[in-house]
């Protein structure tokens, strides 16, 4: 046997340093491998950003004319903040039936007898994720100004209103890894991911203002926190009056990390 | 800390319960460092609870388990320093390649970055990967797969290893390549927990052998000790009925004959010689076997002779009844 590496020490404890660049060095490695798998499996992208873009065009073609008056904003305008936030709902799904893949395939299994950080896993996965977000949004916003979107603020505003939906998106991912985790199972988890997804997606201001809704659905679909965030998002592109959308939103984004992350962290303990 | 006499692996009183399922019922044992220890037993004895408790993947409820002198549950983090694991359970990751499953497993490992990188070449070399080392592992094929998770195992160089039926799926020349490997390893110092349903494997590999039922350790040796409980051939053969073979254990009642139906297996440490004796006795009673075999004893024999029962649970004999022909009832 050719065995030519050196034996080395044991390192003595995790990471000589301390427990922090620990954490992080055991985070990047799990995001280089996560974001080796978005390009070793373009169709994951793929579809991620062609689901936005038919959602976009058809929306803006079928219902564009009928609500677009609603909403006192070029119909298209005051869409695409809204579909951001859809797609950063659609795309923290992802993050749920990766998780379950990785407890099924028994990979969990590996990283649980390995001396990285716990948390790694999660924090790498949410990561990339984000990265994953930033590249359809990216994509989804080209062909959204090639349609006729516009910024009615400036680029800044345009940019806040970007990192505020990969913000709750991230949130998000966390919410989704505590039911990947929980489920187990790839299919099973995007079968439970669409029941939490889908009122809060369209019963929303992500496609339609409030006021076109029925009159008991209004003050959930106002106040819920998708509707929160599209509407925090547009006033930061378009101008729309702010009215504590925005502070709302951070406030959202804020709690739902705070309540989501120590589950998923919890139920990642227990997965294997 | 551990010094050198000290057992590398030690488990006392391990139990651990999965719903109804009693997964371990109490096991003890302890391997020596730099030996390899078999724990033989069919599926769902707990050879693999054992291991992932060992490997603090899970906790016991009752009972400790240490791994260089470190608790598996309060030191968990210091046993993952110094522990491989490859096994049915835990896998790579099939969308990397295999150089990149290793480099990541090394990195996790928290094994230094440059040297992780030459000790995945050179085990991707060792396991004749190398041809596929930067294919995503997707593509492999199931031989190919299981040695990529032997190689895993193997990246941090960790002092004690552990092998989940490591050779399941292997061709014939793969697993002698394998077996070569791990007696390497022992040779260097490194400690082996080896699971396995082959007697055969476990033979050849262990220094000691403890046969596991049930959740329980029903008889622990060294190969050669547990060989002589049973012999080391078995003859086993096969009467026209029941009652001539109920004849023939009756001739037969100095060797330790088990009768099971028309069916009777004979453990023999001198297989040539008892053999002929056999015939020779049943031949002046008359009595003719309808089929005859002669071979090692498979984990099988040593759980007839150890538990009377088969290794996996057999289906309850059905009544002879003729079959149907043609499929009209």
């Amino acid at each position: 046997m050719s065995q030519a590496t050196v034996a080395i020490p044991i390192p003595a404890e995790r990471h000589g340093w301390n427990r922090f660049t620990g954490f992080v060095a055991d985070s990047l490695a799990m995001v280089g491998r996560n974001l080796i798998t978005l390009r070793r499996v373009p169709q994951l992208l793929v579809f991620s950003t062609i689901q936005p873009v038919i959602f976009v065009l058809l929306f803006v073609y079928v219902f564009g004319g009928a609500v677009g008056d609603a909403t006192g904003l070029p119909y298209i305008d005051f869409l695409v903040p809204g579909i951001f936030v859809q797609m950063s709902v659609f795309g923290a799904m992802g993050t749920a039936i990766g998780l379950a893949t990785d407890v099924k395939s028994g990979l969990l299994e590996r990283f649980h007898a390995l001396p990285m950080a716990r948390s790694a896993v999660l924090a790498g996965r949410t990561a990339a994720d984000i990265v994953r977000n930033v590249f359809v949004i990216m994509l989804v916003s080209a062909v959204s100004f090639v349609i006729g979107f516009r910024i009615h603020t400036d680029v800044l505003g345009y940019l806040g209103g970007i990192a505020l939906v990969l913000l709750f998106g991230y949130a998000l991912s966390w919410v989704f890894a505590g039911v990947g985790l929980a489920v187990k199972d790839p299919e099973t988890a995007q079968a439970a991911a669409f029941p939490i997804m889908a009122p809060l997606v369209f019963a929303s201001t992500v496609f339609v203002p409030a006021d076109l809704m029925a009159s008991w659905l209004q003050p959930f679909a106002e106040h819920q926190p998708v509707s929160v965030v599209a509407s925090a998002a547009r006033a930061l592109m378009l101008g729309t009056p702010n009215e504590g959308y925005i502070l709302q939103a951070l406030l959202w984004i804020v709690g739902i990390i705070a309540v989501s992350a120590p589950i998923a962290v919890r139920r990642y303990r227990s997965a294997v | 800390m551990s010094n050198a006499n000290d057992p590398a692996i030690a488990v006392r009183g391990l139990q651990k319960r999965f719903g109804d399922l009693e997964a371990l019922a109490g096991i003890d044992f302890e391997v020596a460092s730099a030996t390899v220890f078999g724990l033989l037993g069919p599926n769902g004895a707990g050879k693999t609870t054992a291991v992932r408790i060992l490997t603090t993947i899970i906790e016991p409820d009752r009972g400790t388990a240490e791994v260089l002198g470190f608790d598996v549950v309060r030191d968990a983090e210091r046993v993952r320093l110094r522990i491989g694991l490859a096994g049915q359970a835990a896998t790579v990751d099939p969308n990397l390649t295999g150089r990149e499953n290793l480099r990541l497993v090394g990195r996790l490992a928290q094994r230094p970055r440059a040297w992780v990188d030459l000790r995945a070449a050179e085990l991707l070399e060792l396991f004749e990967l190398s041809p596929a080392a930067d294919r995503p592992i997707r593509t492999y094929s199931g031989g190919m797969r299981r040695r990529l998770d032997v190689a895993a195992a193997l990246v941090g160089r960790p002092p004690v290893l552990f092998l989940d039926e490591p050779t399941t799926g292997l061709d014939l020349p793969s697993r002698n390549a394998l077996w070569a490997t791990i007696r390497e390893l022992v040779a260097e110092g490194t400690t082996v927990l080896l699971t396995t349903q082959y007697l055969e494997e476990a033979d050849r590999l262990a220094g000691r052998i403890a046969v596991v039922d049930l959740g329980r350790v029903i008889a622990e040796g060294t190969p050669a000790e547990l060989k002589a409980q049973l012999g080391s051939t078995v003859i086993e053969f096969a009467m026209a009925s029941d009652t001539d073979a109920e004849r023939a254990v009756g001739l037969l009642s100095d060797a330790q004959a088990e009768r099971e139906g028309s069916r009777i297996r004979v453990p023999s440490m001198e297989g040539p010689r008892s053999l002929m004796e056999m015939l020779r006795t049943l031949d002046a009673d008359g009595l003719y076997p309808s089929s005859l075999t002669v071979r090692e004893p498979s984990l099988d024999d040593v759980f007839l002779r150890l538990t009377g029962h088969h290794a996996e649970p057999v289906a309850e004999p059905q009544p002879e009844q003729p079959v149907p022909v043609g499929g009209a009832a």
